[in-house]
């Protein structure tokens, strides 16, 4: 955790890592994943009936595919490298130690995957007849079988996230890939991603269809059939990970506080899960029997439903991750477990190298006490705005000044009380020190800059360092 | 004495404490091999971007060239995507070899360093807008058009800038405190005069690149770019990359000039030697190649490239030396300062595990006190904090302890003014007894004396 901290206080560093992943999510399952299959479905339906204008339609959804994967796709996967590592540089430079091969075979297919996108879409007029219309729909296939072989592969990391297994002791590779919410996850993003494509194809294609009813009528229906076919799958893949999320959850942390929240979650799901299979079904089913009766904007509510409900599903990851950024290995904030009981005696400031002050005094204390705060809470809490701190514990202790003794007993005791936050990583004198920041901001309301714009943190007393320069 | 002032300034952190997956040795290995790959593939894209946008210009008065420019932008379309996802693996191999630098660096720089990604997007996108827009904007929309593609380039322009000053930044530890924001860290080591020679080894690679492909034997020339010879094609980018490998014999001694000296050894100084001489050979190539007719231009296209080629690795190799030398100390120091952490964590670990507690205390079980403290947050003896005092609990539960442990395993909400309180349940029923019998301790009326105990204080 030994990193200079970038930190957007106000809207949050969560927040950036949501905007990017969510973004890729978007794109990736249904526009790579789920739509390449379904896009060399179409072109070979289209050849065995030596249908031109569907092999047409195809292609136009095919470059629509190319232009947004390899722009706004590539690039937010690539964002999540960044994002990760100036929001938790401790937690993907050690996921990196651990997964460096399964990234390493991962880029590969990337590549593999990317070329393939290039090579299927800008030869399709050119490799037309004949045999190379079968090696075109070849690097289809093969194109298909890419980019869910990248998911297969990066599943295994969110996975390990959630629980490590028996990684912590033995600490291999295998181990730690194989972990039970494993095979549900994917079977889940793997159905999903087949569903969403054919939503989304289906409203592509309205726009590449306006002159021709007869075309829109014969493609509305193969991709009503192909949603059909891969509805009870996904409601399959759900129920299973449904029912092995708890076993996960008990396995992985004290449930604590997180029972209530966490069986809301786990019945709010099955509901949702119902509703957005309902709509997908009967869209479906009128699509395959009368094209004509559905309007083109109705196409993408079970999508968006479908996104909701993927994103309701994530917050599965976050139930069990915490208090954790790698499961029984290291605290969100970037402290391991064994380091924890030497910061609580000897103090986290002590070991930490961008801070003003190395140890805790009565002049420094409320300038110490932000820096721990920067060090043990600024990777979930900003000071004012989203998560914010002060509003936390005003709605724990109101508006008043809060009580500094009640304030010392929440720092020392918040992973009994709120199983989802990591103990203190410091001794005595620095929880102090973080009580009288914690009530200079509830005064002052002033905000924490992050390395990014202050840079390296100084001490507003006196900098020795420029001392002893001159 | 000013590296042992710069030594107190410079920050020493601690690194990870996973060891590496693999022999820092090979992964240089890779990094280096990787990184010229993903880097030939960034050139060609710079290069074609700028190259294509400025023969459009051309093509305002001559018409071939459009044409040709329309046939580079082509090119760009697979080669900004190679780039792209190529950069991925030495992104991952310089995290991992140079962890505590290149994450630091990346912070430092933090706003700038995620803008890469919606400019990189922006970028790509014009991009494709220019190239399928290139025969509908054409007559009174043509000028719309090139404005296109100059905004392309300057999006294209920014980017590498961005990625220099963060592997420029990381270079230099002893700096790093005087950093604040993106633009300060321009000021450090030779950003400037590196950008500089990068974007000329984007036209003279870009160039080279073009008179091969342009000038194969299997391109439809006469079909793609009606109205041009072989000859002509192949000349006119050999000429590009001779002047631009021209260009570099002054910015290439500018960079080594303004390297900061803390890097640069005798063997360095021989490797970049090494790398002028070839450049010299190559020029004298490429001059042989241009004076050559339209029948012979071309000949010597192989040994060019593999001039190239060893040119490239040549000066691939002197960096990752200067990475190493500049870094070697501060690399020392970290690896230093982390074993000795290290070590203190597995004293504690050991003395843990021989329940001697962590050395500043005498271990000992839970008792209701020390439990007690996961409750005083929120309840205090005889004032209200975030949930009633204990003196009211006390008035409910006097003569039921197990009510206590019952709502702590399973909190009800009752009261609208406080926060629900979370579940106990994890301490387990035999630690929940403790802590019920001392809750009713402390808030009985006879518990007077105790309660000057402040419970906060643990």
């Amino acid at each position: 955790m030994d990193f200079p901290l970038f930190f957007m206080d106000e809207i949050g560093n969560r927040l950036l890592m949501a905007v990017i992943a969510i973004v890729h999510v978007l794109i990736n399952h249904p526009l790579a994943v789920g739509a390449y299959p379904l896009v060399t479905l179409l072109e070979w339906w289209g050849r065995r009936n030596n249908d031109a204008a569907i092999d047409n339609l195809a292609y136009r959804v095919a470059f629509v595919l190319f232009v947004v994967t390899t722009t706004v796709g590539a690039l937010t996967g690539v964002g999540i490298w960044f994002s990760a590592g100036l929001i938790a540089p401790f937690g993907i430079g050690s996921l990196l130690r651990v997964f460096f091969w399964a990234w390493f075979i991962e880029w590969l297919v990337f590549i593999s995957e990317v070329v393939l996108i290039m090579v299927y879409v800008l030869t399709w007029k050119r490799w037309a007849d004949g045999l190379m219309k079968k090696v075109h729909i070849g690097v289809g296939v093969l194109l298909s079988a890419l980019s869910w072989a990248t998911m297969v592969i990066i599943v295994a990391v969110l996975g390990f996230m959630m629980g490590s297994g028996t990684w912590t002791q033995n600490q291999s590779f295998l181990s730690a890939v194989f972990n039970p919410l494993y095979l549900p996850q994917l079977a889940f993003r793997t159905a999903f991603a087949m569903v969403a494509a054919g939503l989304v194809v289906w409203f592509l294609m309205f726009f590449f269809t306006k002159q021709a009813p007869e075309l829109r009528r014969r493609a509305v229906r193969f991709v009503s059939i192909w949603i059909l076919g891969w509805t009870p799958l996904w409601l399959g893949a759900s129920l299973w990970y449904w029912n092995a999320v708890p076993a996960a959850m008990q396995a992985n942390v004290n449930v604590g506080l997180l029972t209530q929240a966490f069986q809301n979650w786990h019945s709010d799901f099955v509901v949702i899960l119902g509703v957005v299979v309902a709509i997908i079904l009967v869209t479906a089913v009128v699509g395959a029997l009368n094209p004509r009766l559905i309007p083109r904007a109705v196409l993408l509510v079970p999508c968006v439903l479908g996104l909701f409900l993927l994103g309701h599903f994530e917050r599965v990851r976050e139930f069990i991750r915490k208090p954790h950024v790698v499961a029984d290995y290291m605290y969100s904030n970037g402290v391991t477990m064994t380091e924890l009981p030497v910061f609580q005696r000897d103090g986290l400031l002590t070991y930490a190298t961008y801070v003003r002050h190395k140890s805790v005094t009565s002049a420094n204390k409320i300038e110490a006490g932000e820096d721990i705060s920067m060090l043990a809470c600024s990777r979930c809490h900003t000071t004012t705005g989203v998560n914010a701190l002060v509003d936390r514990f005003e709605k724990l202790y109101g508006t008043e000044p809060w009580d500094e003794a009640a304030l010392g007993a929440f720092v020392s005791s918040m992973h009994m009380s709120r199983t989802y936050m990591p103990p203190f990583p410091g001794n005595t004198a620095e929880a102090e020190a973080l009580v009288a920041y914690l009530r200079d901001l509830q005064q002052k309301r002033g905000s924490a800059p992050g390395a990014q714009t202050l840079g390296i943190p100084r001490a507003a007393a006196v900098d020795n360092n420029a001392n002893v320069n001159q | 004495m000013n590296t042992l002032l710069s030594l107190i300034k410079t920050p020493v952190p601690r690194d990870l404490s996973l060891p590496l997956p693999l022999n820092p040795d090979d992964l240089a290995i890779i990094l280096v091999v990787l990184f010229l790959v993903h880097i030939f593939f960034v050139n060609l894209m710079m290069g074609g971007v700028i190259l294509s946008v400025i023969f459009e210009i051309v093509g305002k008065y001559r018409k071939e060239y459009d044409q040709l420019a329309y046939r580079i932008s082509e090119t760009v379309t697979a080669n900004k995507s190679l780039a792209v996802v190529l950069g991925v693996g030495p992104l991952l191999c310089i995290s991992l070899l140079y962890t505590m630098h290149f994450y630091a660096a990346n912070a430092l720089t933090g706003y700038a360093w995620i803008s890469v990604i919606p400019l990189v997007i922006i970028a790509f996108l014009v991009t494709y807008l220019h190239k399928y827009t290139w025969h509908k904007w054409t007559g009174p929309d043509k000028n719309r058009h090139i404005a296109l593609g100059v905004g392309a380039v300057f999006v294209f322009m920014g980017i590498p800038m961005i990625f220099l000053a963060n592997i420029n930044l990381m270079l230099f530890p002893d700096k790093w405190p005087e950093i604040q924001g993106f633009f300060s860290s321009l000021e450090v080591g030779n950003v400037f005069p590196r950008y500089f020679h990068f974007l000329m080894a984007s036209l003279a690679l870009t160039g080279l690149f073009l008179a091969g492909w342009f000038g194969r034997k299997k391109y439809a020339l006469e079909k793609n770019l009606p109205g041009c010879n072989r000859g002509s094609v192949r000349r006119i980018f050999y000429r590009i990359t001779f002047y631009a490998t021209i260009a570099q014999l002054a910015f290439g001694p500018l960079v080594f000039a303004t390297l900061p000296i803390g890097g640069v050894t005798t063997d360095l100084f021989i490797l970049i030697s090494l790398g002028v001489a070839v450049a010299l050979l190559l020029l004298a190539l490429l001059r042989l190649e241009i004076r050559s007719g339209d029948e012979h231009i071309g000949r010597h296209y192989a040994w060019i490239g593999l001039l190239f080629t060893v040119l490239v690795l040549v000066m691939g190799t002197g960096r990752h030396m200067y990475r190493e030398s500049s870094l070697m100390t501060h690399k020392a120091l970290i690896a230093d300062k982390t074993v000795r952490f290290k070590s203190v964590e597995a004293a504690t670990q050991m003395r843990l595990a021989a329940g001697l507690g962590t050395g500043d205390a005498l271990a000992s079980g839970p008792t209701g006190k020390s439990l007690f403290a996961n409750c005083a947050a929120c309840h205090a003896v005889d004032k209200v904090l975030a949930a009633p005092s204990l003196r009211e609990v006390y008035g409910i539960y006097k003569d039921n302890p197990q009510g206590i442990i019952a709502w702590a395993k399973e909190p009800g909400k009752k009261r609208p003014e406080f926060t629900p309180m979370p579940s106990f349940a994890h301490l387990g029923d035999e630690n929940l007894q403790m802590v019920a019998d001392y809750i009713l301790q402390l808030g009985a009326p006879a518990a007077e004396t105790e309660s000057s105990d402040t419970p906060a204080k643990l």
